[in-house]
């Protein structure tokens, strides 16, 4: 194998491949990127067994072949070179090496045979659609901080997206939780989405798949199975086992019945709840919340360490309440609004609350409060 | 050289024989009027209790442990001269010692007997350190002058008292820090008094092999072996800085150790680090109802001893041995900690139904550690679990019965499998 391609190019394929590879590998082949190099293309290919990625970029290929490489090494070699040189990758099957040349600087690297490289086997996929990456984003972006890091309920370690009935009919619907807050993220149902089963998108997938959504615009062609989802852009495909296990019955844990409602300036809100929190030296920091006529007073009582108060001006009409909450859930949930007020519902001290961005209602939040 | 009578504490100076009442139990040392730091250790406790509360036992073998399959809490001195130690199990001892009379711990009246002898300890020093109901180290720095006497006397005096109130023998351990006082108490056992001094230090600690230290067991000897360290000449070959790097803070720990240093204070306010309860079955099982019954039962244990104490924890750990003693422990750490049994059932339950294999098991024990106080805990519910709530509020309810008409009053049909 002989090709060339651009660092750029290059660099940007790589950077993917290496961050799918785990760091810590019994499997020395795992460590490793396969590099095809086939007409115009050089392909490079990466997996963790749960995860595989696939990464095309432009080439100019002299002799066509296959190889393996530690994904790290090359990613941090190719990082190191100057923007705009021209990469020249040769496999010598003699010697077993790969050489990376670029103007003066040449490296020889250590390869395994691309035999060895194991290739995630190709399924069916039930349901195949498109969408826009600006509304996958979405659905990602705004449930991700809810995903659970817990290992006994692993079936939480992961995003559950699935098609749902909304009220104004079908959706493609994003729900993430770990016990404590929930988000529940709706888009508009693609066409072909229609009978997609429901799966958990593991957490590192979410984090892969976040690198392939950067241009609004882009298409992103999605397929599901019952074991497997793919996402993929005309350049790379990410490839992802689900979880498997049953997402929790989330639909009972929203609150419908909630009725005293508070609107609040959420970066003002957040601010004020972040102020606060910062004489308590509780691991978590419970802040309390006391509501009435148009007032909010935000308070922390840590007895070794302090107390604080801030009051805010809201809307609020009903009657007296106290609440407290864990300073950390209500900052990451205020922090997910970024057009609207914030509208909390709240029912009593001790059932869930609900948050939304004004009146819409295709992103939900809800956080459970704690004794304080 | 300074001496004390044993029997009727008259200090004295270099007659063989005390000079007041001929006794030939006499404690000797340079250094005897100087030390304040000490290890006071009952002799075979559970078992001296057992015979004192029964005459008829006095001569016979004497093993205080659970059941058949248990492992000995105690063994008596008779016992003893046939080999049978401490943490053995039952089986085995039972081998050495065929004729021995096996009896069940009976732990409230030994920790009622230990409370009256930390009642004769606190009168000493308040700085009592308890390190289990059958021994404590004391700080008798500067009492001298409350007392009128120096520490060696109040101490000899305390064993004393020990064993003409309470029928129970002590042995002290005298010297200049916790870890000295801790070997010393072990060298003249029972009804002992042995002394380490500064000067005597070094040379005392040289040949002697690392693994008396308390803190040092079979995982950190065979490391210890691996480096060729056995006895405390070889730790002195050694740099701190080698050591640190090699073990880490245990590694600092021993290079000051070899040197016989030691600045642990002693405190009686060393906070409880962890609260756990376990059962050795009495015969091995893989039956899932039966194993559910246990982790049940020793939930309950544990997060009884956590509201007694008012105290909760963030993690949640099973401990299982299997029939071929191999030993597993599993831990899972809480966003909100807890000393509800029901949380602490539901955590153990889980972490039990990951483990990978089913198979025969001949311990099982339940414990929650990194404690926290309990107004810290069970405040933010499990939205997915919403009947949790209501569970734990059963849970206070039956607590409250039990106060008031006994443990056994009210039981989950779980706690009977």
């Amino acid at each position: 194998m002989k090709v060339s391609m651009e660092r750029a190019a290059l660099l940007k394929a790589v950077s993917q491949a290496q961050s799918v590879v785990e760091r810590r590998n019994t499997i020395p082949i795992l460590a490793n990127v396969l590099i095809e190099a086939e007409g115009d293309t050089g392909q490079f290919r990466a997996t963790d067994l749960d995860i595989e990625v696939v990464d095309k970029a432009p080439a100019q290929v002299e002799r066509a072949g296959a190889t393996t490489v530690s994904a790290v090494t090359l990613h941090e070699i190719v990082r190191k070179l100057p923007d705009g040189a021209l990469v020249t990758l040769t496999d010598d099957s003699a010697t077993g090496r790969l050489t990376v040349e670029a103007g003066r600087s040449n490296f020889s690297l250590a390869t395994l045979p691309k035999e060895d490289f194991p290739v995630m086997a190709s399924s069916e996929y039930a349901s195949n659609f498109s969408i826009k990456a600006a509304a996958l984003r979405r659905l990602f972006d705004k449930s991700k901080f809810a995903i659970s890091t817990e290992e006994t309920r692993y079936y939480l370690n992961g995003v559950y997206m699935h098609v749902s009935e909304a009220a104004d009919g079908r959706v493609l619907r994003c729900v993430a939780t770990d016990g404590h807050r929930l988000a529940r993220i709706d888009t508009d149902l693609p066409a072909g989405a229609e009978d997609m089963p429901g799966v958990i998108v593991p957490r590192k997938t979410v984090g892969e798949l976040r690198k392939l959504l950067d241009d609004d615009d882009m298409d992103i062609a999605v397929s599901v199975s019952e074991t497997k989802v793919r996402f993929a852009t005309p350049d790379i495909t990410l490839t992802s086992k689900v979880i498997d296990g049953t997402f929790p019955d989330y639909t009972r844990v929203i609150p419908q019945a909630n009725t005293k409602r508070l609107e609040v300036d959420a970066s003002e809100f957040a601010k004020a709840v972040d102020r606060v929190s910062t004489v308590s030296s509780e691991r978590s920091r419970a802040v309390k919340l006391q509501l009435d006529e148009d007032r909010l007073i935000l308070s922390v009582n840590a007895p070794d360490s302090g107390a604080a108060e801030e009051e805010l001006a809201v809307a609020y009409g009903d009657e007296r309440l106290e609440i407290g909450f864990n300073a950390k859930y209500l900052l990451e949930i205020a922090s997910q609004v970024d057009r609207e007020n914030a509208v909390f519902m709240f029912n009593s001290a001790g059932d869930p609350t609900l948050m939304r961005e004004g009146s819409d209602e295709s992103a939900v939040y809800v956080v459970m409060p704690m004794r304080v | 050289m300074p001496a004390l009578c044993r029997d009727c504490l008259t200090p004295f100076d270099t007659e063989p024989r005390c000079p007041s009442c001929r006794s030939r139990r006499v404690v000797r040392h340079d250094e005897l009027w100087d030390l304040s730091i000490a290890h006071m250790d009952c002799d075979a406790f559970y078992a001296s209790v057992e015979k004192r509360d029964n005459p008829a036992l006095g001569d016979k073998p004497v093993i205080i442990g659970g059941g058949r399959r248990g492992v000995v809490s105690t063994a008596c001195y008779v016992a003893r001269i046939k080999g049978v130690r401490s943490a053995m199990p039952m089986f085995q001892a039972l081998k050495l010692c065929p004729d021995a009379v096996i009896i069940k711990p009976r732990m409230q009246l030994y920790a009622e007997i230990s409370r009256a002898i930390r009642d004769m300890m606190e009168a000493l020093t308040p700085a009592v350190e308890p390190l289990s109901l059958d021994e404590a180290f004391l700080d008798l720095s500067g009492t001298a002058k409350l007392h009128g006497h120096p520490p060696a006397v109040m101490l000899s005096g305390l064993v004393k008292r020990m064993r003409d109130e309470l029928g129970i023998t002590g042995s002290i351990g005298l010297s200049h820090n916790k870890f000295l006082a801790k070997v010393a108490s072990d060298l003249d056992k029972p009804f002992g008094f042995a002394v380490i001094g500064k000067g005597e230090t070094q040379a005392f600690l040289r040949e002697k092999p690392v693994r008396m230290i308390w803190g040092v067991g079979a995982a950190t000897q065979s490391a210890l072996d691996r480096a060729g360290i056995r006895t405390f000449d070889d730790l002195l070959r050694w740099e701190l800085r080698d050591l640190t790097a090699r073990f880490g803070s245990m590694g600092t720990r021993l290079y000051h150790l070899a040197r016989g240093e030691d600045a642990r204070r002693v405190s009686s306010r060393n906070p409880v680090k962890s609260i756990s309860n376990e059962t050795t079955f009495h015969e091995d099982t893989a039956d899932p109802d039966i194993l559910d019954g246990h982790l049940w039962r020793m939930a309950e244990k544990v997060a009884d001893r956590a509201k007694a104490k008012d105290l909760a924890g963030r993690v949640v750990v099973l401990k299982l041995k299997t029939a071929k003693f191999s030993l597993i422990t599993r831990r899972h750490a809480l966003r909100d900690p807890t000393q509800i049994a029901d949380r602490i059932y539901r955590e153990a339950r889980a972490l039990f139904d990951q483990l990978d294999q089913r198979e025969a098991y001949r311990l099982l024990g339940v414990g929650l550690s990194d404690l926290c106080s309990a107004d810290e805990a069970d405040r933010a519910p499990d939205l997915l679990d919403p009947d949790a709530a209501r569970r734990s509020e059963a849970e206070r309810a039956t607590d409250r019965i039990r106060a008031r008409f006994g443990p056994d009053a009210i039981l989950k049909g779980r706690a009977l499998r």
